[in-house]
């Protein structure tokens, strides 16, 4: 085995993705020349040439766009969004156009299209850099929705994105992109799109995330005897993979890298209390961010963004209480 | 008719290439709107429809001037295109009516009509959308090594949103090989262009973007075409995209529900004695292709292919529930049929 940085599988993932397949191309802001603003990039149109690692106008919109049209003509476009935010003024592209394409032509025309995107908060970004939006495209028809949690999920489900024959958009963590795992990379290795991984088994409660959140939740993990699953997807997500572990441990806790308003755990707690009423031991419980922009300020950031330390708490409490616990905010 | 006799969009596209033809399928887009029309008053039709009688010409003209493999994007104004592209009068009306025998099985409606085999894509109901995506398609067209082209139609209203500047930046910077129409009609929804649009002459942005931009007299199908030959030509030779602005006129409102008070008097008949249907006539005429009766005799024959084509649509199923959740992606259980443009 080898440590691997996270941005080095993702280059890795595309790298490999245009070997096999000369469909496959990448197209971005400075993704070319400059090797991408997180060296994600780097030496790609070294080996692949301009014509297939494509410097873009900050055209956001046209871009996207291309790639839809580009899917449709026989191409795998892997489009890159700088910053998630940027995908404000494409989301006609993705959610109306591209996840449309396939059923309004019956069948006749797909859009094997891969758009991603760093994301997430914890680098002093600032609001407008800093957020995930999964609840942008979460829930489309015709879409799908990956988050990236580590090097290894994140060549995974780029590779199983690529290949898909629908459009999928991949969030990488952009506070991952510098950490290391301990993974060999292995060009055949694909995620299943939908499909969660139980990354620590456990008996007093399923602690549900992904992405980011992940490390933070293992680390909880070990205070609290949790189980954790990476949804990996969150859209389509594992409820089967959710269900069957509430089943056991009787107790369900989110934790979620976005204000409660707008993250993917409202969701999930619908589905398990639907499903699985007759288990749970105690009210599912989401721990969230706080309803208020990323701060910049690196102490304010560092206390809206859940710690191990805060998250073992939450779930200590609900353990012992049967009862949902206050977030810090409103303590 | 027997089956083999049936036309097909790849064959009625081919019989463009026959002058009588080209009227007649002008004279079909303005019986199969009137069709449309009456259907909506009749209560077969939902939602809402956008005609574009009067703007005949234009859609006759493009499709002249393209290969069945060229690449269509259009506007949910798109019926005249469909049918000039080749998209059967039975699967504009069918999908209007909301039948299974409908150019997207009566999914999709007005605003999404399609036909693959003569490249229309799904026609796009948002403002803009279209324009980029035949960016993409013209690059795929390159990145594959063929000669094909794409191209974008759109009306005056498009002019002012971001995807048209972007796009066209955008193909002007890789020298894709994309023809942008414009059709000027005058109106954005109910507004009137000089409301909108500080420029006069839609064409002038192109020098924004390093591109031809040439005006045509979307009265006239012949200009249209011509125009359009140019500028495939250059497309083809990777010369680049063209902007074409294509001066025409509705003779409707926006959509079913503007009766276009909004008009200044006189203008509609001022288009109207520039008809593109009697102009072309005229024209054939004077190329003894035309005689006498002849041009009453094909609205006729037309009518009555379009009520036949009506009543088609009519008698014909309405999709099965499971439809909803067919096509919806790879995975929903239909079957896949992927289209392949470039290697029939």
């Amino acid at each position: 085995m080898a440590l691997i940085r996270m941005r080095q599988a993702v280059l890795q993932a595309l790298d490999d993705a245009m070997a096999d397949d000369p469909a496959v191309f990448c197209m971005g802001e400075d993704i070319g020349a400059a090797g991408g603003p997180f060296k994600v990039t780097e030496g790609l149109i070294d080996r692949h040439g301009p014509d297939r690692v494509i410097d873009t106008p900050i055209s956001e919109m046209a871009f996207l766009g291309a790639g839809v049209g580009a899917a449709v003509c026989g191409m795998k476009p892997v489009v890159e969004m700088m910053f998630i935010e940027f995908i404000g003024v494409a989301l006609d592209q993705l959610l109306t156009q591209a996840a449309t394409m396939r059923y309004l032509s019956r069948g006749r025309f797909s859009v094997p299209m891969v758009v991603r995107a760093s994301a997430g908060a914890g680098q002093g970004f600032g609001c407008q850099h800093s957020q995930m939006l999964d609840h942008w495209m979460r829930g489309t028809p015709g879409l799908k929705l990956a988050v990236a949690s580590g090097a290894r999920s994140a060549y995974g489900l780029l590779r199983a994105a690529i290949d898909d024959p629908d459009p999928v958009v991949v969030l990488e963590p952009r506070i991952l992109y510098g950490e290391r795992e301990d993974w060999e990379v292995d060009r055949s290795y694909r995620l299943t799109l939908g499909r969660g991984e139980v990354r620590r088994k456990g008996g007093a409660v399923t602690l549900v995330t992904c992405g980011a959140m992940l490390r933070v939740a293992l680390e909880a993990a070990e205070a609290v005897d949790a189980e954790v699953i990476d949804l990996l997807s969150l859209w389509p997500w594992d409820q089967a993979m959710v269900l069957e572990s509430v089943a056991r441990t009787g107790r369900l806790v989110t934790l979620e890298e976005a204000p409660k308003g707008t993250g993917w755990g409202g969701a999930v707690v619908a589905e398990v209390v639907a499903a699985a009423f007759g288990h749970l031991k105690a009210p599912p419980h989401r721990i969230t961010l706080p309803e208020a922009p990323v701060p910049y300020n690196g102490a304010l950031e560092a206390r809206y963004l859940p710690t191990a330390e805060y998250v073992a708490a939450q779930v200590t409490h609900l353990v012992a209480t049967g009862t949902t616990p206050q977030p810090w905010w409103t303590e | 008719m027997t089956q083999q006799n049936t036309p097909t969009p790849l064959s009625r596209r081919a019989a463009l290439s026959d002058r009588r033809a080209q009227l007649a399928r002008m004279i079909e887009i303005r019986e199969v709107e009137a069709a449309i029309q009456a259907l909506f008053s009749e209560g077969h039709v939902r939602g809402s429809t956008h005609l574009a009688n009067g703007q005949e010409a234009v859609a006759v003209g493009i499709a002249r001037a393209l290969d069945p493999d060229d690449v269509v994007t259009c506007t949910y104004r798109g019926h005249g295109h469909a049918l000039a592209l080749g998209v059967t009068p039975l699967g504009v009306i069918g999908e209007i009516c909301g039948r299974v025998v409908g150019c997207a099985g009566g999914l999709g409606g007005s605003m999404h009509l399609v036909g693959p085999e003569v490249g229309l894509l799904p026609t796009f109901a948002i403002i803009g959308a279209g324009l980029p995506v035949s960016c993409g398609a013209a690059m795929a067209a390159v990145a594959r090594g063929t000669d094909r082209v794409s191209v974008a139609i759109f009306g005056d209203g498009t002019a002012n949103i971001g995807a048209f500047h972007e796009s066209l930046n955008f193909a002007a910077i890789r020298r894709l090989p994309v023809i942008f129409v414009c059709e000027n009609n005058l109106y954005g929804e109910y507004t009137r262009i000089n409301l909108s649009t500080p420029v006069e002459d839609i064409a002038i942005r192109a020098q924004s973007y390093a591109m031809p931009g040439i005006v045509v007299d979307g009265q006239e199908a012949d200009a249209v075409a011509e125009a359009m030959a140019v500028a495939v030509a250059r497309a083809r030779a990777g010369e680049g995209p063209t902007l074409v602005e294509v001066k025409t006129y509705r003779y409707s409102g926006h959509s079913r529900s503007d009766p276009a008070t909004y008009r200044p008097p006189g203008e509609l008949d001022a288009w109207r004695a520039r008809d593109p249907i009697n102009l072309f006539a005229d024209r054939l005429t004077a190329e003894r292709l035309l005689t006498g009766d002849d041009l009453a005799a094909m609205t006729t024959d037309v009518r009555a292919e379009v009520a036949a084509a009506v009543a088609e649509a009519l008698a014909a199923p309405e999709p099965g529930i499971g439809e909803i959740f067919a096509h919806v992606d790879a995975a929903s259980g239909a079957e896949e049929v992927r289209w392949n443009f470039w290697s029939k």
